[in-house]
């Protein structure tokens, strides 16, 4: 039957997740409810019968705290040495993550998986490091207690009073492939621990002490036991999802956890987390910022920040949203994200306040009839005391810069003295106007110095002017004058409503300047934003686009900053440049490394080797990982604000694209000239094979005849034979020199050797050089007699003359007139080499000189088509020009300049002969 | 016959020591064949050649020590053969004192004529057959009288003009690099200006060549000097 059978989606969802585990190592837990039950003794005895089995089994970090029975278990297994760390003073003993890689047996164990790493290692957790041995493909067995797990943070914190600082996140837990729950009822743990069998650090015996009751025994045996039949019952689901045993999961479930900036919020996600999973629900954590909750102090944001994390780590999806009226976005993002559920927390408001107010939740179960509302209560957490009051500290305005949040501060002080003096002069005005003006207008007088206290000084001050307003108008106004006593008890009336009304318009107008501030910050923000974009798209190369993100990441984010970037073998490098290498010093190249190969942020204020004092962002793009941004900032604590972070974000995506925009340029240029150069080599084989074969049959031809003639052949014929053998043997020897010149030329092998020389002796070796081959071609040399030396390879520019000779040679009739002149104009001489002939056939003045290029109707006439092209190379090497055109009278004329400098100097001949 | 010039071939290319010798054979040389420049230096000392054909790409070692090892204790004529790709062995080759050169590829005729004007110099050096009159075509100069005519016309020459001339006359018919002019003409100091020698050179040729730039005497070498024409 069609609904019997597993969803597609379903499945395929299933196999992605088997190849995942596939593909990564095995993780089996060891779960105790608390410490003492055997989880290292249980963990042990399994590894043991592995090995037993054959398997690779190496002891990465076992703690045996000195038990005997558990140190028995351990003999025979190889263990990994610690790695030491100085520590303060002291040695610690670290799990060695590098030498169980490199080691990478089959299946390794590493106890205690909520351990915190000592600072200086590369990942904050032990569960990390755990990862990225299951990552390499390495089984590992590994042990925790219930406490440890942290969505159950709390809830333990709450059984023991004892505040766990250790935890492991649920997700790492759900990853495991087996869960073992080692369990021991409290009695018998009970009497262990009174037989000393428990180890207990000796820091922690007075809290174990009450640790340790039964009461608390039980509750969290109770949650060890809850927590595995969790995943036992996940488990049978989804093996039920597998075998089509039943339709579940219809729908999806999904949930929209809302938090805000309270102090609940850590309980809420906790909560939702529980929810979630035994929904088996995704989960969403949205924060939404409006304008009221961008005043918020320094440190509330921070606990934002680190709820969302705490989400992240849960296994959620965290957004945050920017909107006006939260109930609005709540509803809308739920919409269009299809939500099931939405879990709120509990109004803070109670009474009259929820009612003037209004309540999100109200709003919400009112707005939104068809989502499930989940309204979680406020736990009496004793944790939560200690922490800061959680709704806003009213005073401190935060406009998202350190500098100005410290002079706010002054501020803060000066703004109640000038409240002062606003109401002073307020009185002393309303003094003036008292003839002659109503009392009310006088109220007037003291709401406009509210309104001018509150736009410059903030919430606290224009309140307390309000107050002061009153009472001032109250002493010096109201009869009985000069005493807060009043006459007439309408006036409380009066006083009632004055306050009222100069509280409110003092709210109205600090929110009013607190909008415009934010409007300013986040277009501030946009348009720093659009300063790097429009920057970046019109740089070209990657050393440019580098020097540009660096500006602006340095200028928007105040800090040092440094693009790193892979070399061809995927190694991060330190860049090049000399106008970077200035900034990037102190960047530790194996972070990069690893951030790099992980696409994960690494460094100060993330879980990552958070020792040094940069952050390591990856520059992803489409195509993958281009590279690492280091940044050291100036005010660390500043980068780790949520909406910097997210523009920060968007700066590494936009540099990540740029870089990937230059890598893909060159690729394709790379791609063209691998065309270009295939096309060339076969344009060259051709004209090659086809020059070189010519002769090759007519000297192969001719020489055989000779060979095997048998003396049939009379003297004529031998002659002519032997003739066309050696024309063709100097043909060739002709190409093959240029062929050879060219390559050295287009290698950059050929050095200049420049001497003075006086062209006339070129041109003479030239002519002396053709004079076999130009007998039926007249030639005029036409050299002023005061012609300049000129400093030049004699031997190169005398290849331009017998190349431009030859070809007069092959591409005119016998008989036509040569001519070969120089002039010299201020700064350089032009040569000139013209002909007789039909001249160059129109348009290929220019593609003449063109390698290979041979004009089309030459029939056999020989050469590659390289001989022009040598000769503008030769000229270009002496930093000259060449080019061609036709004689007005006909015939093709080539030219050719050569610089004029300074000629050395000559003595004369009685000097030199003295 | 028994006064045939003896000529030994220091080749290490089968084909062109079968051309040099079926070439030189038919001419009526000895000719002696040594593949290596170790074994054609054994064969100069033990054979007395009137002249030394030496290929400047040996596999064992450099042309221009095999030059240099011959000078020594000889001075046999040495004709150098190099390849396009060896002009600076070449050069280095003639100043360390080789009589002449020919490039690769050429021809039977251009040999047979270097090898005549060295074996011809090697016997007037012999002779000091040196002062007297030098002729060729409408070219007449008369060492005894330091007089120089062109058809007939007396030309005049400046000392050096005159000094140099006569150094190619000594030669005549061999090519002397720049260096070897300078320092004859000149002297040892001004063996770095070739400029000098390119400009007397360009003047001498205004003064006895009918067109300057096709010179008939006062051939060029490019790149390696010059050699004044004897037939």
């Amino acid at each position: 039957m069609t609904d019997q059978r597993p969803d597609p989606d379903a499945l395929l969802e299933k196999v992605q997740r088997a190849e995942t585990v596939r593909r990564r190592g095995r993780l089996k837990i060891f779960f105790g409810a608390n410490a003492g039950v055997g989880k290292t003794f249980g963990m042990l005895l399994a590894a043991r019968e592995r090995r037993a089995e054959g398997l690779d089994v190496v002891a990465g970090y076992v703690e045996t705290h000195k038990r005997a029975d558990t140190e028995q278990l351990l003999e025979g297994l190889e263990l990994l040495p610690p790695r030491l760390v100085d520590y303060r003073g002291a040695q610690l003993r670290e799990f060695d993550l590098d030498a169980a890689l490199k080691r990478h047996p089959a299946l390794i164990l590493v106890d205690e998986l909520a351990h915190t790493n000592a600072p200086g290692s590369r990942h904050a957790k032990r569960w990390q490091d755990v990862e990225e041995l299951l990552d390499a493909g390495i089984d590992v067995f590994t042990a925790i207690n219930v406490q440890h797990i942290e969505s159950l943070n709390d809830v333990v914190s709450q059984i023991t009073g004892i505040p766990v600082w250790e935890t492991v996140p649920d997700a790492v837990i759900e990853s495991a492939n087996e869960i073992e729950l080692i369990d021991l009822p409290p009695d018998e743990l009970l009497q262990r621990l009174t037989e000393g069998k428990v180890y207990l650090p000796q820091q922690a015996e007075r809290a174990a002490q009450n640790f340790f009751r039964k009461g608390n025994l039980i509750a969290l045996r109770e949650l060890a036991l809850r927590r595995t039949a969790d995943r036992v019952d996940a488990q049978m689901r989804d093996y039920r999802d597998d075998h089509a045993i039943k339709n579940v999961w219809q729908v999806k479930e999904r949930m929209l956890v809302c938090i805000g900036p309270g102090g609940n919020a850590e309980n809420l996600v906790r909560a939702a987390s529980r929810l979630s999973q035994s929904l088996k629900a995704e989960w969403i954590v949205v924060y939404i910022e409006t304008a009221k909750l961008q005043q918020l102090s320094r440190e509330q944001r921070d606990g934002i920040l680190r709820t969302l994390k705490l989400a992240e780590e849960l296994g959620a999806e965290t957004v945050t949203l920017n909107g006006h009226k939260l109930s609005d976005e709540v509803i809308a993002y739920a919409r269009t994200r299809n939500a099931t559920r939405i879990v709120l927390g509990k109004p803070s408001f109670t009474g009259w306040r929820r009612w003037l107010h209004g309540s999100l939740v109200d709003t919400i179960v009112r707005q939104a009839s068809d989502i499930d509302i989940h309204v979680v209560g406020k736990e009496a957490d004793f944790l939560s005391q200690s922490r800061t009051n959680p709704y806003f500290s009213r005073s401190r305005l935060y406009l998202g810069l350190a500098a100005e949040e410290q002079k706010s501060f002054f501020k803060w002080r000066a703004g109640y003295i000038w409240s002062v003096v606003a109401a002073a002069i307020c009185t002393s005005i309303a003094w003036l106007m008292f003839e002659n003006f109503d009392l009310a207008n006088l109220i007037m007088v003291y709401l406009l110095g509210v309104v001018v206290v509150a736009a410059r000084y903030g919430r606290g001050p224009s309140v307390f002017s309000s107050f002061l307003g009153v009472v001032f108008f109250d002493f010096f106004f109201v009869p009985p004058r000069f005493s807060f006593a009043v006459a007439d008890s309408q006036y409380l009336i009066t006083f009632a409503v004055m306050l009222l009304v100069a509280l409110v318009i003092s709210s109205m107008t600090v929110s009013i300047k607190h909008q415009a501030k934010i409007a300013s910050h986040r277009e501030r923000r946009i348009a720093s934003l659009y300063a790097m974009s429009r920057e970046l798209s019109v740089t070209r190369g990657e050393e440019n686009i580098m020097r540009v993100a660096i500006k602006h990441v340095t200028d928007v984010f105040e800090s040092q900053a440094v693009v790193l970037l892979p070399n061809e073998t995927g190694r991060i490098v330190y860049p090049r440049g000399d106008g970077v290498a200035q900034s990037c010093h102190g960047s530790d190249l194996s972070v990069a490394q690893w951030v790099y190969d992980h696409g994960q942020m690494a460094g100060l204020g993330t879980d990552t080797l958070p020792g040094g004092d940069m952050v390591y962002l990856p520059l992803k793009a489409s195509s993958g990982m281009i590279g690492v941004l280091a940044l050291l900032p100036l005010n660390p604590a500043r980068i780790a604000l949520p909406e910097q972070q997210r523009l920060l974000e968007t700066f590494v995506s936009q540099i990540a694209l740029a870089l990937e925009g230059v890598k893909q340029a060159v690729e394709t240029q790379h791609a063209q000239l691998k065309i270009e150069s295939e096309q060339l080599r076969n344009t060259l084989l051709s004209a090659i094979s086809h020059d070189l074969r010519t002769p090759l049959a007519a000297i192969v031809g001719a020489s055989s005849s000779l060979l095997w003639d048998n003396n049939r052949l009379d003297n004529q014929a031998r002659l002519e034979l032997s003739q066309s053998i050696y024309d063709e043997a100097v043909r060739m020897t002709g190409l093959a020199n240029n062929l050879l010149d060219m390559a050295r030329l287009e290698a950059g092998a050929v050095v200049l050797n420049r001497q003075w020389q006086p062209l006339e002796e070129v041109v003479g070796g030239a002519l002396a050089g053709m004079s076999a081959r130009m007998k039926n071609h007249p030639v005029t040399v036409i050299l002023p007699r005061d012609l300049p030396l000129v400093k030049i390879d004699s031997q190169l520019i005398e290849r331009v003359f017998v190349n431009l000779l030859e070809n007069i040679v092959k591409y005119t009739p016998p008989g036509t007139a040569v001519e070969i002149s120089a002039a010299t104009d201020l700064n350089e001489m032009v040569v000139t080499v013209s002909d007789h002939g039909h001249g160059i056939p129109a348009g290929e003045e220019q593609r003449i000189f063109e390698k290979f290029h041979r004009i089309a109707n030459e029939g056999s006439q020989g050469g590659a088509g390289l001989g022009l092209t040598i000769c503008r190379a030769i000229v270009e090497a002496h930093d000259g020009r060449m080019w061609a055109d036709n004689l007005p009278t006909g015939g093709a004329a080539f030219h050719f300049t050569l610089p004029l400098t300074e000629p050395p100097l000559i003595e004369h001949e009685e000097a030199a002969h003295s | 016959m028994n006064n045939a010039a003896v000529i030994i071939v220091i080749e290490d290319e089968a084909q062109i020591r079968r051309f040099l010798r079926t070439t030189l054979s038919s001419q009526g040389y000895q000719v002696i064949e040594a593949e290596t420049g170790k074994q054609g230096l054994t064969e100069a000392a033990t054979r007395k050649p009137d002249l030394i054909i030496l290929d400047l790409g040996l596999p064992d070692m450099d042309g221009v020590e095999v030059v240099k090892s011959v000078r020594a204790w000889s001075s046999v004529p040495i004709i150098i053969l190099s390849a396009r790709s060896q002009e600076n062995d070449k050069i280095s080759a003639l100043d360390a004192g080789a009589d002449d050169y020919l490039v690769k590829p050429f021809g039977a005729g251009e040999l047979l004529a270097r090898i005549r004007v060295a074996l011809r110099h090697a016997s007037s050096a012999t002779n000091g057959n040196n002062d007297g009159v030098f002729s060729i075509d409408q070219l007449k100069v008369d060492m005894a009288h330091r007089k120089v005519t062109v058809s007939g016309t007396e030309v005049h020459l400046t000392p050096i003009e005159y000094r140099l001339l006569t150094v190619l006359i000594k030669h005549a018919g061999r090519v002397l690099t720049h260096q070897m002019l300078l320092k004859e003409a000149w002297g040892p100091n001004y063996v770095e200006r070739a400029h000098y020698l390119r400009i007397y050179m360009g003047n001498l040729r205004h003064k006895l060549e009918k067109d300057p730039a096709r010179p008939r005497f006062l051939l060029t070498e490019v790149g390696v000097g010059y050699r004044l024409a004897v037939d």
